[in-house]
């Protein structure tokens, strides 16, 4: 998988052509592994690009989790930590205590942030570490093959809800967001999404925002991306989004929870 | 060369100075009984001296900042006991295929469970054997004094660098309660500082991008790291064994004995020669790389072995494995945080001398 990964894009010729957009210096040549459609590819690929853009690849120091999204180091071009199931936050914190002068941020999906490392992302931002946390809502498991998460909505289906969560079994959809909003050490709390061109013009400028706030010391920086899991939700990349804005939005409406003042 | 200085401490503050004079630039902890002074006295004087303290939200947390900071480049220790160590088996299984430097202390306690917060031995399995998941091993260091509370912390420190991989001081809790002379001796950080090119501090042009990580997805790969991982455990084997002899010379008869049960072994010698028998001890300093040549090869000239934990008998079968039946080991043990007396374990060794006198003995 991993060779399979690192293997260079087929490369069709481009003489003569003139380059619009191409690939950021801070995006390694390997292939996505992600499942077509998937949010993963294009935060991933935003992110790199707001680094690339300020400057401060040299600067930034990431931290991976455990999910789809473990082999961030393999596209991220930069110096990077992959951290145990839920605890990239602690990682993330000591690397930022380590490297005061550094960038860091911590990319995490549901499960990851919102259930096992639940009290790892509490303290961290009640520590108000000045950090960024990127967090991949896709309220599915996505890497373990489709399991309920924390953020799943009420009535969907899953491999471990298969009629679908109810209340009863499996509580509430956790609107993690909403709580680290209300903690002092977090300056910045926004929802955004990567369903449609202008939606991944938002979160570039989110990811702009929070990097500028780090460097002035401001406290934790939150995002929540509300993503999809085509595969585990057993839909096309179209239904997926579609899926997610008439379903995902009204539980996690897209916007800013709390700006720094 | 600096005289060092001396001083009356408890073992937990002991061990807490000599991080601070080791270099250690962070700490990541949470409180537990009997270890919880190392976390105060790093909250006072280690920021003081400009340590970075940090009391995490849990064990989990502690373990896992030890990993960023480790992969950050950092000297970096945690410190708990028994509980708290349990839960950070799997942080640790991460830092040791991850090969981050960094020391792990244990003020270990009675269990299982939440048991007692008076002293045991009951960790050594977990400590010595893996205690996490997958073939790893820690460096496993055992003092039985306040001098060597603080005195094993530089050593520790330097191992981890040394092997990349990360060492355990395995105390108990009157190791870490009790209160001794210590001599710290002279040490400067900076000359014992090593590179560490593979550390994330943010990658320049000029370098391919450090990554920490403990993945390896194909199997063939994972066997690679795995068989890297035991060429470095039989380099440690190789070189990191240490010990101490007692009254070994003219010995019929060997205690085996570690941390604070050998101190007890020690004064249980003493009796035992008062009355006549002829008894040696080993302590084990190294519990891995564990001494096995030597306490084979003492063995050969012994009629009995008795090994002395404040446990079930755990590193008895670490001694069975040296000695390979050439004569009867023998366990006198207390549990669950109950400390023997020196009388005893004079008394166990009366009894062995009682029952390995008889010519037709069987290993017990
Ligand atoms: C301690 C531990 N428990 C369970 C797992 C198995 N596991 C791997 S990823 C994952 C869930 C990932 O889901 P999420 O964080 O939502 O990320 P996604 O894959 O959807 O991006 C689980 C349960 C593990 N690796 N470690
Ligand atoms: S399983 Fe879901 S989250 Fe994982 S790569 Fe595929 S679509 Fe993305």
């Amino acid at each position: 998988m991993t060779q399979e990964i690192l293997q260079d894009q087929d490369t069709a010729s481009f003489e003569g052509m003139e380059c619009v957009y191409e690939r950021p210096g801070t995006l390694s040549e390997a292939r996505f592994h992600y499942c077509p459609g998937c949010g993963h590819s294009v935060v991933h690929r935003v992110l790199m690009e707001v680094i690339e853009e300020m400057g401060i690849a040299e600067n930034t120091i990431g931290v991976a989790p455990v999910g789809c999204s473990v082999f961030a180091y393999h596209y991220m071009n930069i110096d990077m930590q992959e951290a145990a199931h839920g605890r990239a936050s602690a990682v993330a914190t000591a690397v930022k205590r380590i490297h005061p002068d550094k960038f860091v941020f911590s990319y995490q999906g549901d499960g990851d942030l919102a259930a096992i490392g639940t009290a790892e992302t509490i303290h961290t931002c009640n520590r108000g570490e000045n950090i960024l946390m990127v967090f991949i809502n896709n309220a599915i498991y996505g890497m373990t093959g489709g399991q309920m998460a924390p953020t799943s909505l009420m009535g969907m289906k899953t491999s471990t809800s298969p009629a679908g969560r109810t209340q009863e079994t499996a509580g509430f959809p956790l609107k993690i967001a909403d709580m680290v909003a209300l903690l002092p050490g977090v300056s910045y709390v926004t929802r955004q999404s990567v369903h449609t061109p202008n939606a991944v013009r938002q979160l570039k400028k989110a990811l702009t925002k929070s990097f500028g706030w780090q460097k002035e010391g401001r406290g934790t920086c939150f995002i929540e991306v509300v993503s999809n899991c085509p595969s585990g939700w057993k839909m096309t990349p179209i239904q997926a989004n579609k899926w997610l804005v008439d379903n995902m939005f009204p539980m996690y409406p897209p916007g800013d929870l709390k700006v720094p003042a | 060369m600096t005289v060092g200085d001396v001083r009356l401490m408890k073992g937990n503050e002991a061990l807490a100075e000599a991080a601070i004079r080791a270099g250690c630039q962070a700490y990541f902890g949470y409180p537990i009984t009997p270890q919880s002074e190392v976390l105060e006295y790093l909250a006072d004087e280690g920021r003081k001296r400009g340590m970075i303290v940090l009391q995490a939200e849990s064990e989990v947390a502690s373990i896992n900042m030890v990993y960023g900071a480790a992969g950050a480049g950092a000297r970096v220790m945690t410190s708990s006991s028994s509980p708290g160590v349990s839960l950070m088996m799997e942080g640790i299984s991460y830092i040791a295929c991850a090969e981050l430097p960094c020391l792990i202390v244990n003020v270990s306690r009675g269990g299982p469970g939440l048991g007692t917060i008076q002293p045991s031995q009951g960790d050594y399995f977990q400590s010595v054997k893996g205690g996490g998941h997958g073939d790893y091993r820690l460096i496993v260091l055992a003092p039985s004094s306040v001098q060597e509370m603080a005195g094993f912390v530089y050593d520790a420190f330097d191992l981890a660098d040394r092997y990349r991989n990360p060492v355990m001081i395995l105390a108990d809790g009157a190791l870490g309660q009790m209160m001794e002379k210590v001599e710290f001796p002279a040490y400067d950080p900076a000359a014992h500082a090593v590179p560490k090119p593979w550390a994330t501090t943010g990658k320049p042009a000029s370098r391919p991008a450090n990554v920490i990580t403990s993945l390896h997805m194909l199997a063939e790969q994972m066997e690679e790291v795995n068989h890297k991982l035991q060429a470095k455990y039989r380099l440690i084997e190789e070189h990191e064994v240490r010990y101490e002899l007692l009254a070994t010379d003219d010995a019929d008869y060997l205690i085996v004995a570690f941390g604070l049960a050998a101190r007890i072994a020690h004064r249980a010698v003493q009796v035992a020669r008062a009355h006549g028998h002829r008894v040696g001890l080993i302590r084990p300093i190294t519990l891995f790389p564990y001494p096995h040549a030597i306490i084979r090869s003492l063995a050969e000239r012994m009629k009995g072995v008795l090994v002395v934990e404040m446990n079930a008998g755990q590193m008895v079968e670490d001694v069975r494995l040296a000695v390979e039946g050439r004569v009867p080991v023998k366990f006198y043990g207390r549990m669950g945080g109950v400390i023997p007396s020196p009388d005893e374990v004079a008394h166990a060794v009366e009894q062995m001398v009682g029952q390995t006198s008889d010519v037709s003995m069987e290993a017990h």
